[in-house]
């Protein structure tokens, strides 16, 4: 009680008040506790923060200021430049690759919601032969990393028949390498999505679907107008993770993707870093609009989004 | 759509495995296990799997038990606890190419941050040269996952804190259990399913890493930073060497799977 490292007046003032003992001492090493607690955190959050605010900061300055020395905080010379040329002069085609980049996300994320939950409602909800055989098999493969079958996925699309060129026989041409269906269709569905989903509509009740049945509503409303509406939690934590994880995917477009046309924002991004070593006020103004879309998902989601990893993961 | 993508997908590159393949030649002759043979021998790719195993080993404990220490911080009944929250999982809603672009910069040896503030605090001499110093590009890369990683850990480590019931405590201060007692007896415990969790999936995640090694230092300087999937990724679309690539790719696939497995009956274990 005597030997306080930090002074904090509202901590002095609480070891004097005349509180009986035990209570002043509770709050006093309560208050201690929290500012030790505070003592780190702060700090911490603030190297969390800087590259942040520094990527912010640099983005509105010339080039010759973000090469400057000492580093500026605060912009001296405030410019949109980098904007400007990011969309303009510098490279037209940045726009496009946000369009892209959009584009391609949320086709993912609705064919993703569709495919996965129509398959997770089957086999959650539809009894045949064979179903927990293909379901393990389905969940088998969630241990394949992307990597295994990103090179023959590769040449599949390439050998799409009748498309980019190519001949019946899927030869001739591209195929689909390039094209935004090769973007798009390989992630159209992921085991991963199936299996939170069905493990969410296993918990509905059948005596609900058999009402509906009853009724005399198809299989294909139970679907869409009873089960759906009730995962709509679920739903929506991996409509984020989907449209977040296809927003930020790089290895694939970087793969398939060889016109400047067709990038998607992190593959023009990275191409950018690696061809104009000087253009850095461009650089880091596309690396802001590049990350806007996933801030502003995080901010208006930020309760699913954290009960999404808290429920995908304390299941495993 | 996904029996193609991903059940085909998996019977092909076993095929191309036993095949020499490169999609320019329309000869794709089988070689038998030439490839596995030539793996076996590849100095190159077992310094790559050296490489992803000390990135492995190194980000994935570190981010883990920051992430633990963050999470017992906040959990500490403190004001502002969203903001604190929001501020360590910055970096998980920022796409990972932008963190990369942002730390190579921070890196810089004659302009970055890092430098800056380490010359001004007097604790080096002379600018580093982080990502093309032979022995600093790997410790670079690995601080900067670090960095990305330690908020995914925290947030889910956070849930798991919140679900330990309070009576557990309550009846151990009654005991009169200390405060690093309580930690070592309930919370430790307490959290085993998550820590295995977070363990496993994290080894699975890094030994997967490619992106922030694309982007800031290409595999360098002389392969010191050259990881499995980088490897991978250059013998199949630099090399265009599809059929040795892929048996390459298997290797990640078998350890994957022994992760998994490892996983799967420490499950078990903690069941009975």
């Amino acid at each position: 009680m005597t030997a306080v490292p930090v002074l904090d007046p509202v901590q002095v003032d609480a070891g004097r008040t005349p509180d009986p003992r035990g209570r002043s001492r509770r709050t006093w090493s309560h208050r201690t506790r929290l500012a030790v607690v505070y003592v780190i955190l702060i700090p911490f959050g603030l190297l969390f923060v800087a590259p942040f605010v520094w990527l912010l900061s640099a983005s509105f300055q010339p080039v010759s200021d973000i090469f400057s020395w000492p580093p500026q905080w605060i912009p001296a010379h405030p410019t949109l430049d980098g904007y400007r040329q990011f969309f303009g002069a510098g490279g037209a085609q940045a726009g496009v690759w946000f369009l892209n980049s959009a584009f391609v996300s949320i086709s993912v994320t609705v064919l993703q919601l569709f495919c996965n939950s129509l398959a997770a409602y089957v086999f959650a909800k539809r009894r045949f032969p064979g179903r927990s055989a293909i379901f393990l098999l389905f969940l088998a493969t969630m241990m394949v990393p992307p990597q295994v079958t990103m090179i023959p996925n590769y040449l599949i699309l390439q050998h799409v028949p009748l498309f980019g060129g190519n001949d019946l026989f899927g030869a001739g041409g591209h195929g689909m390498l390039d094209s935004y269906e090769g973007l798009i269709l390989p992630g159209c569905v992921s085991a991963f999505g199936i299996f939170l989903l069905r493990q969410y509509m296993t918990s509905i009740p059948d005596e609900l679907l058999d009402a509906a049945r009853i009724d005399g509503a198809s299989e294909f409303r139970i679907y869409a107008q009873v089960v759906l509406p009730l995962c709509r939690p679920v739903l929506a934590a991996t409509a984020i993770f989907t449209f977040m994880a296809a927003w930020e995917d790089f290895l694939w477009p970087l793969i398939i993707i060889s016109d400047p046309n067709k990038f998607t924002a992190p593959l023009g991004l990275a191409m950018f870093v690696m061809k104009n070593q000087t253009s850095w006020s461009v650089l880091l103004a596309g690396s802001v609009i590049a990350t806007l879309p996933m801030v502003v998902v995080f901010a208006v989601f930020q309760r699913q989004f954290v009960q999404g990893i808290a429920m995908s993961g304390l299941k495993g | 759509m996904f029996s193609i993508f991903t059940l085909f997908a998996l019977l092909f590159a076993f095929y191309l495995t036993f095949h020499e393949w490169d999609i320019i030649n329309p000869d794709k002759p089988f070689v038998g296990l030439q490839n596995y043979s030539r793996m076996m021998t590849d100095t190159d790719f077992q310094q790559s799997i050296i490489n992803t195993f000390y990135f492995t080993g190194a980000s994935v404990p570190l981010s883990m038990i920051i992430g633990l220490l963050i999470a017992l911080l906040l959990n500490q009944g403190i004001r502002l606890r969203g903001l604190f929250r929001t501020m360590f999982f910055l970096p998980q809603v920022t796409p990972f190419i932008v963190i990369a672009i942002v730390w190579k910069w921070l890196y810089n040896g004659d302009y970055g941050l890092f430098n800056f503030y380490l010359l001004k605090a007097h604790l080096i001499t002379q600018p580093l040269h982080w990502l093309s110093d032979q022995n600093l590009a790997m410790p670079a890369v690995v601080l900067m996952t670090v960095w990305a990683g330690i908020g995914f850990s925290m947030v889910v480590y956070l849930a798991a804190l919140q679900a330990v019931p309070e009576e557990l405590y309550e009846a151990a201060k009654m005991d009169g259990a200390g405060g690093i007692a309580r930690f070592r007896n309930i919370t430790v415990p307490q959290l085993r399913p998550t820590t295995l969790f977070l363990l496993v999936i994290g080894i699975i995640g890094s030994l997967q890493v490619f992106t922030q090694i694309y982007v800031m230092t290409n595999g360098g300087p002389v392969d010191r930073t050259t990881t499995m999937v980088f490897f991978i990724y250059q013998a199949a679309f630099k090399f265009y060497q599809m059929g040795y690539a892929s048996t390459l790719s298997f290797v990640l696939f078998a350890m994957t799977l022994v992760f998994t497995a490892i996983q799967l009956w420490l499950y078990k274990k903690a069941d009975q």
